[in-house]
């Protein structure tokens, strides 16, 4: 066991990159754990890649490096830092396995480095499915029968004596990767081929469909303290993964022995293997019996831990942390009350609800079946007291236009009983939509499996959404009825739509006369903490929700107007993620150190916004204009910062504009002057400032005239409210029209934009903060790809380093022209086009961009603490340094997912797709690029190599490359005209065939399959059709048998070009500190 | 319909009546359990409460069927009837769904004509309760006759058995169960046990019988009122043999008021399934299941008697014991019968002395 006196420096392994399966919990549960060190006066290093994180910023660890948390890297830091010990909890699965892997090696042993908390065996004996079942067995728990095989015709023999159905998981893997259902042997040949490219070992197992899913989780001591710190209930039944799931907690329809029950297993199972700090145990229980079995122990920090922290305000990784170096339980205080000890099990007076946000729309192709395996991007929680208030509220946090369980504008499911059997992440509102046209309890039940206790709850809502529907008129909405309404989570816009002004008055009066009518009659929500104990003992607890189901605040409020309010930033979603949790947290501390009070509002729990240590009041709950109008006209905030949360708070600004909001920094109204395309468009040509030509088009004809003047190809952007379809770029008359009918009819309500698509062309980001219209400080940072890859998904090279000097100063003064013009004060961001020395601006938006964090840090200019002094008023001091001081190179590099999304391409275009983002640091662009890679998952191949590079121009872009590739011995293959082409280049290589080329011999997915690739460049020539599906199977085949795959000539140039002239030995070790 | 509750200090909350409807008054206890509603409204330690429930959404899986088991003791409750005299909730389900329901949580309170009021801000209430401490309040119907004030009373008098009960005679070892309202689950840790168990009125004087060891069991209300209880454990230890006795919650306050030290009421009880108590002197620390409004002033406990536990959160008594004889008593009692929950030992000890 650990001594503490002995422990004076600890390596802490983060997650990486976010993606889905792991996310921004990770970054909340290191931050947590390095906050726990340092209050021990511990030395902390950490090893995170991911550079847009909280636990990576200055003042949280000691030593930070940007580096991939691999056994290779990990090692190389702990040769040179010599840490006392490791955690290895708190970097999710990323972390686990890399520790497993060092562990095995030897590595802990040869550096004297001891494992904190959780030791590595007993981490093994839950992560081995076999073990984990042995053990299981030895205390006569209850776990799923499985067959362990590592061959396929085991695979086949496991499932016909099991019976189908059957689930495949696969082990030491994470969020149920790689895993699925299957009804048959043919899905079984199938699903069980993917599964044995990610681990060599799977599961065949008994499916339980239908029985409940119910979590916990653990806390455990050294002294054998043993504490359940939240019970779970999944909403969905088992079948769906819990990040698929909605959760709700505690759980709400087992009876009070049937929870001590699965208490009593759970503890007996974290004390047989072991747990020292925290884990995580899931149920699948029989709705009809008290049969359970365990389904599986996460050994560390987990999405649902992170969950059940927001949930009941129990800082999980924080105690987890402390419990590792040797405390005990009662030593440490309780967070939140301050006066009694974290041996406590929390005890919540609301209910908590979880729901998963899904981006599938954003993946050509993507499979939208929920199942086994993970899909979803980010999450929110809601909080209230009652099922209907939290479930309608997080329905709107969700933020995809839905207004809450009911009055949404109709989704049509072409087979209602289908959309009910087969879970899509549209599954609530088709079980609204039953429940509206008469469906009973019972056939629901029958078709979803889900406990009719929540089904009947959402009934009440439907039922209330009638009774509305039969006001006519606000004169007659009585009070009670209004009360009843609001209290099962009903929004002001929900009720204007159901009484029926909402269509008179348009939406956002309607919103107006029902808050007017509220406040007349007394109809308002009210504020309560959360303190971890159900009100027992007193909590200066400054964690808080609001609802209707009360009668009292909890807090005074001091209207003194010291206090300023930081809009968070809601679910990650696919372009908007941890980035923006940074850019808040930031915001908030630089608000605290200038004297005022901060306040957060949020609803992510995966965030570090949402710890309520880094506020003075944390308000958790919506970011609709509704619920922070509600937070401002109690708290009389001095102003409230909308420009670091996203888009989502950037979109709120006119409307609190509207209601005489203190906003601060750039004024609304200049805001809107550059959301609005035409106002924007229209002060670009005022100040000469080129753009790429585009227009607002109602009918085929305009488009056609509009496409006749600037050319194909051409950016198509349908109206998102109709089809939710993504952009995409045109190439061709045929391809245009394929792709309008696809995207929605273009009509007057529903225009397109369509804007002229320059090629080759290099796109360029300007990152800066403005006072009163004047640049104070600003990045300029590169695109490696050429335009048509999305910024978010770009890997982003600062400063850059191949820009022409000419280039760069146009582009400085086309932004101070703007910046004037806008009169910013406050964060910003531009994104241009340049082609020789000709730019164009193409994007600029007045709030923090996503790429705020990586350049400040690479700058070691904190970008948003500057802009948050800006806004508050305070003189600024312009930096000295510029981005032509930095003598090394940063590279972001993006993280995809697409091993997740099953059948989705793994192409990338207009729209993001990307999950997460690293930002490595190298001397030169090339150490830069090779960490980077390496760190979202790359590997430098071994030796064969398949090349299929795209257009004649591509195929020129990585001739060199492909010359470096054969002169450092690799092996070769390509398909047709990129073999004829290096054939005739003098590159030696082996043509193989595509699969339409039926019968030719080698075939490339053969060779895929059998393993003989190593890496695959597979260019698409353009992002049409025909291209596309060409190369499909190619690229979903090398993602699926988790074979690296680059798709961009330039980045996959840049790469090549790295690991042939560096060897990743002689890659210097360096901290951030390190780099001057 | 519209009902009020009105608390002694005056203050009133407004919300709509459930179950049966009649006027009652009663103590005001809030409880902070999330689940177990149907265990809490039956236990005879909760008797004449008027019960608030922290957790806001009640009546979710409806009540399970209450028969006899092998004991004759009832099954999925702690006793066979409601004690409390009013559930208070914030949102009542109507609703219930599980395998195992009989009926609604209603239908059963309406069966038993108990008052629920729900509509309830239980924070608040609690709050209030937190701050002000337990106090009486009514349930006033706005039609009917007002109720009562609410008078404390020996409640254990009317909870306690009448006659003597045997269970499973015939066994090796007997224990005499002094029952001041003992649970069905507690009793049923007990036979478990493989012992014979007598069970006898509060005020029963046993002492004559011929048994191995004494179990002073859970109950309502103010353990001053029990002056006959206490002497007849007085005359129980002054007995040579020194017989192993193991009192509970009102158990343990009746064992310490017998050994001579003083009890206090706390300021608003520990009614919750997750008080924390330390093993003094010890690492090891509890989760445990309370339901009582007092506890033993720690300056008291001298002599031979020592503090077995303590509360983590306020610090107060929560076990003694003798150092010389095999005397303990805790303010704890094991949450459940059927399941071996981290306290069972404190049955496990006691039965290994007999």
């Amino acid at each position: 066991m650990a001594d503490i006196n002995k422990i004076n420096k600890v390596l802490l392994l983060g997650s990486g990159a976010l993606k889905i399966g792991e996310a921004g919990e990770f970054d909340y549960s290191g931050s947590q754990a390095l906050k726990a060190l340092k209050e021990e006066n511990i030395e902390t290093v950490l090893i995170n890649p991911n550079i847009a994180t909280v636990q990576t910023s200055e003042g949280v660890a000691d030593k930070v490096y940007f580096l991939p948390v691999t056994p290779f890297f990990v090692e190389k830091v702990i040769e040179k830092e010599r840490p006392d010990a490791i955690l290895l909890a708190f970097g999710g699965q990323t972390a686990l396995n890399c520790g497993v892997s060092l562990y095995q090696a030897g590595v802990f042993e040869k550096y004297n480095v001891q494992v904190l908390g959780t030791q590595v065996q007993a981490i093994m004996d839950t992560e081995d499915r076999e073990l984990f079942i042995e053990r299981l067995d030895e205390i006569g728990v209850e776990t799923i029968k499985s067959h362990a095989v590592e061959s396929m015709e085991d695979a086949r023999a496991a499932a016909k004596e099991l019976g189908y159905p059957v689930i495949i998981r696969s082990a030491y893997a994470l969020g149920g990767l790689g895993s699925g259902f299957c009804d048959n042997e043919e899905e079984l040949n199938k699903l069980a081929e993917k599964s044995f490219a990610f681990s060599p070992q799977i599961l065949v197992e008994k499916s339980l469909k239908g029985w409940k899913e119910i979590e916990f989780e653990i806390v455990r001591d050294k002294n054998d303290n043993c504490i359940i710190v939240c019970s779970m209930e999944n909403f969905d039944p088992l079948g769906i993964h819990t990040g698929e799931s909605i959760v709700v907690a505690p759980t709400q329809t087992l009876t009070a022995h049937e929870v001590q029950k699965l208490c009593e297993i759970g503890t007996r199972v974290a004390r047989h293997v072991g747990i020292v700090g925290e884990c995580n145990i899931q149920f699948a229980f029989d709705p009809q019996s008290e049969e359970y079995r365990v389904i599986e122990v996460n050994a560390r920090l987990s999405r649902s831990s992170a969950l059940a922290s927001k949930a009941t305000g129990y800082p999980l990784a924080f105690v987890a942390c402390k419990l590792g170096l040797g405390y005990s339980l009662y030593e440490l205080k309780n967070s939140i009350t301050k006066t009694t000890t974290d041996f406590f099990e929390p005890s919540v007076d609301y209910v908590v609800c979880k729901i998963p946000r899904w981006d599938l729309s954003k993946f050509h192709g993507v499979d939208k079946e929920l199942g086994s395996s993970m899909k979803s991007v980010g999450e929110v929680m809601s909080i209230g007291r009652s099922f209907e208030e939290v479930i309608q509220k997080g329905i709107r946090m969700i933020n995809q236009g839905m207004h809450g369980f009911v009055e949404n504008k109709t989704l049509t499911f072409k087979n209602l009983d289908q959309a009910l059997k087969e879970p899509t992440d549209k599954r609530m509102f088709a079980i609204s939509q039953a429940l509206e046209s008469g469906y009973s309890i019972d056939k629901i039940y029958e078709l979803t499996k889900i406990d009719k206790w929540f089904l009947n709850r959402l009934k009440k809502i439907t039922d209330i959404s009638a009774e509305l529907h039969a006001v006519n008129g606000i004169e007659n909405l009585s009070k009670d009825l209004l009360k009843k309404a609001k209290r099962a989570g009903f929004s002001d816009f929900q009720i204007s739509r159901a009484i029926g002004i909402e269509q008179k008055v348009g939406s956002e009066q309607g919103i107006l006369e029902i808050r007017n009518l509220r406040k007349e009659l007394g109809v308002l929500p009210y504020v309560k903490q959360i303190d971890t104990l159900g009100g027992e003992y007193a909590a200066q607890a400054n964690y808080l929700y609001m609802t209707y189901n009360g009668c009292a605040h909890d807090i005074p409020f001091m209207n003194d107007k010291k206090s300023i309010i930081v809009l968070g930033s809601g679910a990650y979603r696919i372009g908007s993620s941890v980035e923006f949790d940074w850019c808040g947290v930031q915001a908030l501390n630089t608000v605290r150190k200038e004297g005022y009070r901060n306040i957060m509002i949020n609803c992510n729990p995966e965030t570090v916004s949402t710890d309520y240590d880094v506020c003075d009041r944390l308000f958790f709950d919506e970011l609709s204009f509704e619920r922070v109008m509600d937070v401002i006209e109690l708290e009389n905030p001095y102003g409230v910062i909308v420009s670091t949360g996203g888009q989502i708070p950037n979109n709120l600004a006119m409307r609190l504009d509207g209601m005489n909001v203190p906003i601060l920094g750039t004024s609304a109204k200049c805001i809107d002057n550059a959301e609005d395309r035409e106002k924007f468009s229209a002060m670009l040509d005022r100040i000469g400032v080129d753009q790429p030509e585009w227009s607002e088009l109602t009918s085929m004809d305009d488009i056609k005239e509009f496409i006749d003047r600037v050319g194909f190809p051409v950016l198509v952007r349908p109206s998102y409210v109709l089809s939710g379809a993504a952009m995409n770029v045109c190439s061709n008359q045929d391809e245009l029209e394929r792709f309008l009918q696809l995207a929605a009819d273009v009509s007057k309500q529903h225009p397109v934009v369509v804007s002229r698509f320059i090629e080759h062309a290099k796109e360029v980001e300007m990152d800066a903060v403005a006072k009163d219209g004047e640049i104070i400080a600003y990045a300029i940072s590169e695109h490696i790809e050429f335009a048509g890859v999305h910024s978010g998904d770009a890997t982003i090279q600062f400063p850059p380093q191949k820009l022409y000097v000419e280039t760069v100063k146009r582009i400085k003064r086309i932004s101070r022209q703007i910046a004037k013009e806008l009169h910013i004060s406050g964060p910003f961001n531009i994104q241009y086009l340049a082609k020789e020395n000709d730019i164009k601006v193409i994007e600029c938006n007045l709030r923090a961009s996503r790429s705020f964090p990586f350049v400040s840090k690479v700058l070691k200019i904190n970008l948003i603490e500057i802009a948050t002094k800006v806004m508050l008023g305070i003189p600024v001091e312009v930096p000295e340094k510029s981005l032509f001081d930095v003598d090394y190179v940063g590279i972001k590099a993006s993280q995809f997912s697409f091993n997740r999304l099953q059948k989705a391409d793994p192409v990338l275009g207009v729209d993001m797709a990307s999950t997460g983002e690293v930002g490595c640091l190298g001397d030169d662009s090339r150490y830069a690029i090779l960490e980077s890679m390496l760190s979202v998952g790359h590997r430098i191949p071994a030796k064969n190599i398949l090349l299929s590079t795209g257009s004649a121009k591509q195929k020129a872009d990585m001739l060199d490359a492909a010359k470096l590739l054969g002169e450092k011995g690799y092996t070769l293959y390509a398909t047709g005209g990129t073999s004829k082409y290096l054939t005739e280049n003098g590159v030696q290589n082996t043509r193989v065939y595509w699969p339409s080329e039926e019968g030719q011999h080698p075939q490339a997915l053969e060779m895929l399959h059998n393993k003989e690739i190593d890496m695959v460049v597979n260019i698409p020539k353009d992002l049409t059709q025909h291209e596309l599906s060409n190369g499909y199977k190619i690229r979903r085949a090398a993602v699926d048998l988790n074979i690296p795959l680059i798709t961009n000539a330039r980045l996959a140039d840049a790469f090549i070009n790295a690991f042939c002239t560096l060897d990743v030995n002689d890659i210097p070790i360096k901290s951030w500190d390190e780099f001057k | 319909m519209k009902v009020s509750l009105i608390l002694a200090d005056g203050t009133c909350f407004e919300g709509e009546a459930f179950g049966y409807q009649q006027p009652t008054s009663g103590e005001l206890v809030f409880n902070t359990s999330m689940t177990g509603y149907p265990e809490l409204m039956t236990d005879p330690s909760s008797d004449g409460q008027l019960l608030v429930m922290t957790y806001p959404v009640i009546g979710n899986y409806g009540v399970q069927p209450m028969e006899k088991d092998e004991y004759g003791l009832v099954t999925n409750a702690e006793s066979d009837h409601i004690h409390v005299n009013a559930l208070i909730v914030s949102d009542y389900s109507e609703y219930y769904s599980h395998w195992n329901a009989k009926e609604s949580l209603e239908d059963w309170m309406i069966r038993e004509k108990v008052v629920g009021i729900s509509g309830i801000d239980t924070r608040e209430l609690s709050k209030h309760i937190r701050l002000h401490g337990c106090m009486a309040a009514r349930v006033v119907f706005e039609d009917m006759p007002k109720p009562a004030e609410y008078s404390y009373t020996n409640l254990i008098s009317k909870v306690s058995c009448t006659e003597p009960i045997t269970y499973q005679p015939g066994k090796e070892k007997t224990v005499v169960v002094l029952d001041c309202g003992i649970r069905a689950s507690v009793l049923r840790c007990l036979l478990q046990q493989d012992v014979t168990v007598v069970r006898v009125p509060w005020n029963y004087d046993f002492t004559s019988m011929d048994y191995d060891g004494l179990f002073i069991s859970n109950g309502p209300g103010n353990p001053s009122y029990c002056g006959e209880t206490i002497a007849i454990i007085q005359k129980a230890m002054a007995d040579k043999s020194e017989k192993p006795v193991l009192g509970i919650d009102m158990g343990c306050l009746l064992l310490g008021l017998a050994a001579g030290m003083d009890t206090y009421k706390l300021k608003f009880g520990h009614h919750t399934h997750n008080q924390p108590v330390q093993l003094a002197g010890t690492d090891r620390c509890y989760i445990t299941t309370q339901n009582h409004n007092y506890a033993i002033r720690e300056e008291s406990i001298v002599g031979h008697w020592k503090v077995y536990m303590k509360n983590l959160h306020d610090g107060s008594v929560e076990g003694i014991y003798h150092t010389r004889k095999p005397w303990v008593g805790t303010m704890f009692h094991s949450e459940s019968d059927v399941i071996d929950t981290d306290v069972s030992f404190i049955y496990d000890d006691f039965i290994s002395k007999l």
